[in-house]
């Protein structure tokens, strides 16, 4: 779990400004959801908290400690598709965090270490229902098992705060609801702070205890990019927060 | 289903279509020769099938006399050596390069215009130099092999490396990868198919610039003794070795094939 505070924040890309000042402070272990028209930015807030997109101005601080622009273990991400690695098993790629994070020569485990991580390993496949497919590659599973996959990897390395775009966008309707449940889950076990954009209205009011609406607040019709988008709405879902706390 | 776009042929179908040309080859090269040979007997051009046998007979199963070896194994395995020497370094340096361009971006600016500007230098044009840098030995052979086929390997490497998504990347250093590890544990082993093929497609290559090297100055090697004969027209023997060329390109073509679809399996899905 992490406190999450941003002050000030400006993106702009050349002319066009994303996002402006933008003020935030996120409590330890809330569940944000981001809902916000096309193209308002919400992806290049992730991706600043990610640590791969600076921002123009402001500044971005995790448990009071300025952001290292840089992707680290303790902030990890699912995007909607693409992260997982083609050329590994479903249990090598699990495997592959603790082997990342355990050896920093070699970036794999031998021995005794490598039993401990596999029986973790094993253990969350059978938490997200991938057992039976462990010895498959991920070109060989449907989309949402690869999604599940891709959850499961972003926590094994138990990050402090979990960014999620659109993680559920190219599912079938009809699965997501076993995907909340998961993610809920493994929101609940962890104890992370989670940032969460999605296109569905329904879903940010489900699975989060914060939900923030992304709009512009001016609008200037002949210069489109003239102003960025903010926080419209906050709106807190506080039902969910008591199982955390 | 009747538009042939849809028309697939059994597996029986298949193999008899893929020999059909083959067969057309030899039975258009036997009615050539014979309608050749009855003109003239002594007619060079189209030798009788049989006469191939008899080289092959003399060549590969009858020592020489003058140096007492089998020509044909000799000149095989001349050949072969330095082919696979210069096939194994340059492999191991487009790789190793064509990595270090794709994992890290100053190495990429560094090295990448260099490369693609080396890689349009003729080869066979510096062939001379080489000859005179490294003396007539084996090292010049393998040198313009390596010289000649590396630089499209490393490009090729750094062109598969920029096609992995940066997902994958992001994703690997959120689970704590260091460029080191990023490079052997993900990059590095999604390259490993790429390189067989890269390699396979630059067999014919190797081929030509070992014929080249060997055809100007060698005492054995295939292309030594397909040069050497050709000073008698002695198509008998030039024919049979073209043939055994083509047998063996197309052999570690196949068996490049073979081992990428036994050894990554996952690259085949896509
Ligand atoms: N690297 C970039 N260079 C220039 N402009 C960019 C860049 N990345 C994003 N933008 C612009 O920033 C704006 C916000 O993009 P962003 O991807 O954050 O939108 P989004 O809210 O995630 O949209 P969507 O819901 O469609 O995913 C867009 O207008 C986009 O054109
Ligand atoms: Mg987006």
């Amino acid at each position: 779990m992490a406190i999450v505070t941003i002050r000030r924040l400006w993106k702009e890309y050349g002319e066009q400004v994303v996002l402006e000042n933008l003020n935030l402070t996120i409590a330890d272990g809330e569940f944000v959801t981001i809902v916000g028209a096309s193209g308002c930015g919400k992806t290049t807030l992730l991706r600043m908290l990610l640590g791969v997109e600076k921002p123009t101005r402001g500044e971005i601080l995790i448990d009071g400690a300025p952001l290292v622009y840089e992707p680290a273990p303790e902030r990890g991400i699912v995007f909607q598709r693409y992260s997982l690695f083609p050329h590994l098993t479903v249990t090598r790629n699990l495997l592959l965090g603790l082997e990342l994070s355990g050896a920093h020569l070699t970036g794999r485990l031998f021995g005794r270490a490598r039993r401990q991580a596999l029986e973790q390993v094993h253990a969350l496949l059978n938490e997200i229902g991938l057992y039976a497919a462990r010895d498959k590659y991920p070109s060989q599973l449907s989309g949402g098992m690869q999604q599940r996959l891709s959850i499961a990897q972003s926590v094994i390395c138990q990050p402090k705060i979990l960014l999620l775009d659109e993680p559920f966008g190219a599912l079938d309707p009809g699965i997501t609801a076993d995907m909340h449940e998961l993610i809920l889950r493994l929101w609940e076990k962890n104890r992370m702070t989670v940032f969460m954009v999605t296109h569905d209205v329904k879903e940010s009011f489900q699975l989060g205890t914060r939900l923030l609406v992304f709009d512009k607040k001016r609008h200037d019709p002949h210069a489109p990019d003239a102003y960025g988008a903010t926080v419209t709405y906050d709106i807190p879902l506080n039902r969910r927060l008591r199982a955390v706390a | 289903m009747s538009r042939l776009a849809n028309l697939h042929p059994g597996t029986g179908g298949t193999i008899l279509l893929g020999l059909l040309p083959f067969i057309v080859l030899v039975f258009a090269y036997v009615l050539g020769s014979n309608t050749r040979l009855q003109e003239n007997p002594d007619d060079k051009l189209l030798p009788a099938p049989s006469s191939f046998v008899d080289t092959i007979e003399r060549y590969a199963f009858q020592e020489d006399r003058r140096s007492g070896e089998r020509l044909w194994w000799t000149d095989t395995g001349a050949s072969l050596e330095r082919l696979l020497i210069a096939l194994g370094i340059s492999g191991a340096l487009g790789l190793s390069i064509g990595l270090a361009i794709g994992a890290v971006p100053y190495v990429r600016s560094l090295l990448l215009p260099f490369v693609a500007a080396f890689g349009m230098i003729p080869p066979l044009a510096i062939l001379p130099i080489l000859f005179i840098v490294l003396g007539l030995g084996e090292t010049a052979k393998v040198a313009l092999i390596v010289i000649g086929i590396t630089p499209i390997v490393i490009r090729d490497i750094a062109l598969r490396a920029s096609e992995i998504p940066h997902e994958q990347l992001i994703k690997a250093q959120t689970l704590g990868a260091s460029t080191w590890t990023l490079s052997i544990r993900v990059l590095l082993p999604q390259l490993l198919p790429r390189l067989i093929d890269t390699v396979r497609l630059n067999l014919g290559c190797a081929w030509l610039f070992l014929i080249a090297a060997e055809a100007i100055a060698s005492t054995e090697g295939l292309g030594y003794r397909i040069f050497l004969v050709r000073r008698y027209m002695a198509m008998d023997v030039i024919l049979p070795y073209v043939a055994w060329i083509t047998t063996l390109a197309f052999a570690m073509d196949y068996g490049l094939r073979r081992a990428r679809r036994t050894f990554f399996p996952w690259a085949e899905a896509n």
